[in-house]
């Protein structure tokens, strides 16, 4: 069959012309705020080699308390090219998660979830708490004491919560303590439950990005910007990202291979400064600072119900931030930097701690 | 009225009320002998070493089992009159002389019958023991300044053996063999040293033993026995030491050295290690250095010197090829690699130099060279895996540069792609 006859008979059948025509019609806008809308593709990138590595570790990795560590072990040291694969995955996954951020902070600074994008940026918290949820999942399969201990604190942490907390650990482990029962059904959150909701949400989120078009901030809004073709200028420029990317997962990869740890040992003391993945490490500490008891109620308690407020006050952005008053924008702002100072600090005093 | 008359359930009822008094005369009088202490009332009231016995026997094992002043000491404790309470007619003993207390305490404890009702498992030969015992030996001999049972399990306010505040507790043992033995005026006149305890503070075992807390580490009376203590003697001191060490007195004995040791009349054990201020070996006493022990009997051109300078060098090749091993491992591992397997195959190298160094008993190279040479090999292939983990390393990194090249050539053609592109666009533009 010849390359023309091909593409007319692909065309009768699927459209790809209207595809086409939409993707010619699809234009960026240029201003100084430009340099954000990189990073939502960006976060796909990497989200994509998320897949890849995954799909390939998958090869070799074993889901139970017996094997899983041995598995790893054998993908570093005996598996050609095993140690790249694995550490690309490890980089790329908190890579993905800083470029979320800084996408979600670009989003919400330049007001982009404002009408008619609203359930764009629902979708986008919930791809968020889905990463978060990919991370959680994915750092006890190792199996390594640091990752156990930090599951069992973690885990803790959810227990704490009134009502629900005592079921959510009980179904988050498979029992009461964190065993070989944990690590199987956090396999199974991570390869299966996890990616078929956030391909599922990802779609949702791209389709409302092509509906919507690229947002422009509030305050260039009405004004006469340029503006630059989607294809083939904005995604090249996308490609070049990716391509950096990939050259600078490549030498984390090399440069700092992605530790493995001791094998984990319920039995074992727990090692000293557990602490969870950097992104979660902002509330790690926000727990440890608050005092035990706050009046009569239970300060950790208190903090994790804070939180869990927080994140809903976050979800339902969109709603609060309507009508826009210039005296709201400006309460949005300064909370936007409260919220982002916040989360450096604490961090920074987590790591440093 | 008549007798008779009385119903046969009244008369009986009559009788109970008839004994009530003489059941209570009969309980007050067992009561009053049970609790009458005579000994006790009047020694709690005294001062100074009369009122000694009284306040330091609480917690005392044999008062805690019912046993009293007068189990020992006799008299009647009964009597308030201090005459008769302390009469020696009655068998009053008063202070016993130390040739008496054997016989006093094996009254009780060599009664096996006796000891059966208080703790069946109990050993009755003490006192037989004791009189096998340096200390029993000179006691029969009449002297006096020889440890009786009191002087190590104390005279009043005696505690169980596995209690902290008994004087022959583990970690009290020492200490009490001390109160005379380190004590030079003492022992004067005993011809023995009394710089034991000194030593043996300063040894491996009390290191053990004070510092880690391990009860099961020998102190005084684990290598020279307890009732029967006597300095274990030059032919028995392997099988002191094989008590603990059961290996190496076991190659030991089948050693060309136990028969030589023996015709040598020289210890057998403390000839290399020494006894009270034993220090933990090292590979230093093997070989022909100035720290060797094998020189203070061999010397160059004799079979002996020659096996301990190759034993020697064996035990340096394997110590050599581990921490070589461990070296590029660390080195591997502090650049990120994963090394865990070689390292944990190690261990074994380090279980051969550990069971060589036991081997060295044989006092035969030969035996040690099938130890060491497994063990070298496993070490060389630990270091080889370092050293391809260090190599993978390099390849990584060269791999990696050799990418970064393409990578940044691809990124800056497209760069150039674009640029072409949107001149071309804007030539367009401009013409249109």
């Amino acid at each position: 069959m010849k390359a023309e006859p091909l593409t007319l008979w692909l065309d009768e059948r699927l459209s790809l012309s209207s595809l086409a025509q939409l993707a010619r019609k699809k234009e960026i806008p240029l201003h100084r705020h430009s340099i954000w809308y990189y990073f939502g593709g960006m976060t796909l990138f990497l989200f994509g080699v998320q897949v890849g590595t995954g799909i390939l570790l998958l090869l070799y990795y074993r889901p139970s308390a017996e094997a899983a560590f041995e598995s790893v072990q054998f993908i570093v040291t005996e598996v050609q090219f095993g140690w790249l694969i694995r550490s690309v995955h490890s980089w790329s996954a908190n890579l993905m998660i800083a470029t979320l951020f800084i996408h979600m902070f670009s989003v919400y600074f330049m007001r982009a979830y404002r009408q008619p994008r609203e359930i764009t940026w629902l979708t986008g918290v919930l791809l968020l708490l889905l990463a978060v949820g990919f991370g959680f999942s994915g750092y006890l399969l190792p199996w390594n004491k640091l990752a156990f201990f930090a599951t069992k604190v973690g885990t803790e942490i959810a227990g704490v919560v009134p009502l629900v907390g005592r079921p959510i650990l009980r179904f988050l482990r498979g029992g009461d303590d964190v065993t070989g029962a944990t690590l199987t059904r956090f396999f199974g959150f991570h390869v299966a439950v996890l990616p078929s909701v956030t391909t599922a949400i990802v779609v949702t989120h791209l389709i409302l990005v092509q509906m919507h078009g690229m947002s422009v901030p509030a305050s260039l809004e009405g004004k006469p910007l340029k503006r630059m073709k989607f294809f083939p200028s904005f995604f090249l420029r996308d490609l070049i990202g990716w391509v950096l990317a990939i050259g600078a997962l490549a030498a984390l990869a090399a440069i700092f291979p992605w530790e493995l740890g001791e094998k984990a040992d319920a039995f074992a003391p727990a090692p000293a400064g557990i602490r969870p993945e950097w992104y979660f490490l902002f509330m790690f500490q926000t727990l440890k600072i608050i005092p035990a008891k706050v009046l009569s109620f239970d300060g950790e308690v208190l903090g994790i119900l804070a939180f869990g407020a927080g994140g809903l006050l976050w979800f339902i952005l969109p709603l609060l931030d309507n009508p826009a008053t210039p005296r709201r924008r400006l309460l949005f702002t300064i909370t936007g930097v409260v919220v982002v100072v916040y989360i450096a600090v604490l961090t920074i005093i987590g790591f440093v701690s | 009225m008549k007798v008779t008359n009385v119903p046969s359930n009244w008369r009986s009822l009559v009788r109970v009320f008839a004994l009530v008094p003489a059941i209570a005369l009969l309980l007050l009088v067992n009561v009053s002998a049970q609790k009458k202490n005579s000994c006790v009332e009047c020694h709690s009231q005294m001062e100074g070493t009369l009122a000694e016995p009284v306040q330091r026997s609480k917690g005392d094992v044999h008062d805690s089992r019912g046993l009293s002043c007068v189990d020992c000491h006799r008299g009647d404790a009964t009597s308030d009159d201090i005459a008769l309470a302390m009469d020696r007619r009655k068998g009053f003993i008063g202070k016993p002389k130390p040739s008496d207390i054997p016989g006093l305490c094996g009254r009780c404890h060599s009664d096996a019958a006796f000891m059966k009702t208080f703790n069946p498992s109990l050993r009755v030969d003490q006192e037989r023991e004791y009189s096998t015992s340096v200390h029993g030996k000179l006691l029969k001999s009449g002297e006096q300044k020889v440890a009786t049972c009191v002087s190590c399990h104390g005279e009043h306010g005696i505690r169980a053996i596995n209690d902290p505040q008994s004087k022959v507790y583990a970690l009290n043992v020492a200490e009490t063999c001390a109160a005379c033995h380190a004590k030079s005026d003492y022992m004067k006149g005993f011809k023995i040293p009394n710089d034991q305890y000194g030593k043996y503070k300063t040894s491996v075992h009390a290191r053990a033993l004070y510092d880690k807390q391990d009860l099961s580490a020998p102190t005084c009376n684990d290598c020279h026995g307890n009732h029967g203590a006597a300095p274990p003697g030059l032919a028995s001191v392997a099988n002191v030491c094989g008590q603990c060490h059961v290996r190496q007195a076991g190659l030991f004995q089948s050693s060309p050295h136990k028969t030589v040791f023996g015709l040598m009349q020289v210890g057998e054990c403390v000839q290399c290690h020494s006894n009270h201020g034993i220090q933990p070996p090292n590979d230093e006493l093997l070989g022909i250095g100035e720290k060797s022990a094998c020189t203070q009997c061999h010397s160059e051109g004799d079979n002996g010197h020659a096996a301990a300078k190759r034993m020697r060098e064996r035990i340096d090749e394997i110590s050599t090829s581990i921490s070589r091993a461990n070296e590029i491992l660390d080195r591997a591992e502090r650049a990120g690699m994963e090394v865990s397997k070689p390292r944990f195959d190690l261990n074994d190298a380090k279980d051969a130099l550990t069971q060589s160094r036991v081997l060295i008993h044989t006092f035969s190279p030969a035996e040690i060279d099938k130890v060491i040479d497994s063990g070298v090999d496993v070490s060389n292939k630990s270091y080889e895996a370092g050293g391809a983990a260090l190599n993978e390393l390099s390849f990584r990194r060269k791999g990696l540069a050799g990418s970064l090249f393409f990578i940044l050539l691809l990124a800056v053609l497209i760069y150039l792609k674009i640029r072409e592109l949107e001149a071309r666009q804007e030539r367009l533009q401009n013409q249109g």
